[in-house]
């Protein structure tokens, strides 16, 4: 679903053009059925897209997410038998250790992309979607919907799952070492949270307001 | 049809980097009428700010592969792994997947992001004419796979975390980790930095 580009000498509305993000082309803004999604008719860059019942399925997928993300968070990812002797790791205890061996830089950047940026991007899209859902916009809409532009690249617990399947072949010569409860939790948040992002679109949900009227919240 | 695509710039209009909307600025009124986000024609100092991260990820690449990034020790001695010999260890044991995962995500993913973001800011700086089209796709790529290259700095967490044995066996952190994460974070910002629609604008000007 292309949105049309427009040529040099007509004179549209401003507020009916978008130009890419990629590639600064402007094109004529068309709506789009359910589901569909418009690409820069020169580069190919999404420029925006409806999600099929976007506020429902967001809302719906970011709670999954939040509470599947609480629940990782306290049971093991893996544990290793070593002659009897066992530890675990979890999400947090990765960052620990590597602050307790000395190396608080590594640790902190083990924090940010798998704890800090994850909690914060679940908060900041529960703040935006529950007041939406009930006709409300939240007070500081714009800056809480960058920080959330902002969070989706330092996120990387996708990255961190792929690290513990490493981690497991990598161990797997040495000791026993078993999958934890929450391996299994973050292999699902993955693909929650993907799915979730999808049903989000910024420039949709501006629409969504506007067309409902949304209230602000005070 | 031969009129050629008109863009935003073109038309003296700005697109909010946050919200999208397109509106045309009045008396030097540089902020977006919906969101409120400061409007710049451009990434401020793209090329500037790209190039700085760039280089510094390029000075930290040497000491993240050359140095050891963590520590193994138990009661027979103690051996240190690079990136590189930890890939080594994972083929040798049988493991040629995850070895190739790994040489794939820590070596050649930073490496080629490196390459690829000095040719695109060296043509976005020559103003080239040259396949628009196929550079606007290596730069997606390039943004693209950056994260993965993290992959290692969680295998170096997790067995930091899982091998603590006390005398019998443990895994320590060591200094090339660090290098290393400054090369995924830098390498990140860098492409972040960079605005992909200063590869089309000489085309614009050309016609």
């Amino acid at each position: 679903m292309g949105a049309g580009d427009i040529s040099m000498g007509s004179s549209p509305d401003i507020s009916s053009l978008i130009a890419c993000h990629e590639c600064d082309l402007l094109h004529r803004q068309t709506a789009l059925p359910p589901g569909g999604v418009a690409c820069c008719t020169r580069c190919g860059a999404e420029l925006y897209a409806n999600p099929r019942d976007s506020l429902n399925r967001a809302l719906a997928l970011t709670l999954a997410a939040a509470i599947l993300y609480v629940t990782l968070n306290v049971l093991p990812i893996v544990s290793l038998d070593a002659q009897g002797i066992v530890t675990t790791a979890t999400l947090l205890g990765s960052a620990r250790a590597l602050h307790a061996a000395g190396m608080t830089s590594v640790a902190l950047l083990v924090f940010a992309t798998t704890i800090f940026v994850p909690t914060a991007y679940l908060f900041a899209m529960l703040y935006l979607l529950v007041p939406y859902k009930f006709g409300y916009t939240p007070p500081q809409m714009p800056e809480v919907l960058r920080a959330v532009h902002m969070l989706k690249h330092w996120g990387m617990i996708e990255v961190y799952l792929l690290g513990v399947m490493a981690a497991l072949v990598k161990l797997g010569h040495l000791a026993i070492i078993k999958p934890g409860p929450s391996l299994w939790l973050l292999a699902a948040l993955v693909f929650v949270l993907a799915a979730a992002v999808a049903a989000f679109d910024s420039h949709n949900f501006w629409h969504i307001g506007e067309a409902a009227g949304n209230r602000p919240l005070q | 049809m031969s009129t050629p695509p008109v863009t935003a710039a073109a038309l003296g209009l700005l697109s909010c980097h946050d919200c999208g909307l397109l509106s045309k600025p009045q008396d030097g009124h540089m902020a977006c009428p919906r969101c409120g986000a400061p409007l710049h024609p451009r990434k401020v100092n793209s090329v500037a700010r790209a190039w700085a991260f760039l280089i510094a990820a390029a000075v930290c690449y040497i000491p993240a592969n050359l140095l050891p990034v963590m520590q193994a020790g138990s009661m027979f001695g103690s051996q240190k792994d690079t990136i590189f010999s930890g890939v080594v260890y994972l083929w040798n044991s049988g493991s040629e997947p995850i070895a190739l995962l790994i040489l794939f995500a820590s070596i050649m993913v930073p490496l080629a992001k490196l390459i690829t973001l000095t040719y695109l800011l060296i043509s976005v700086q020559r103003r080239s004419l040259m396949r628009p089209l196929l550079r606007t796709k290596l730069y997606r790529l390039a943004e693209f796979i950056g994260r993965w290259s993290m992959i290692d700095i969680y295998v170096v967490a997790l067995l930091v975390t899982l091998v603590q044995f006390g005398g019998f066996a443990t895994i320590e952190p060591a200094p090339g980790a660090i290098a290393f994460g400054l090369v995924v974070i830098l390498t990140m910002i860098s492409a972040l930095s960079f605005d992909p629609r200063l590869i089309w604008d000489p085309i614009e000007d050309k016609a």
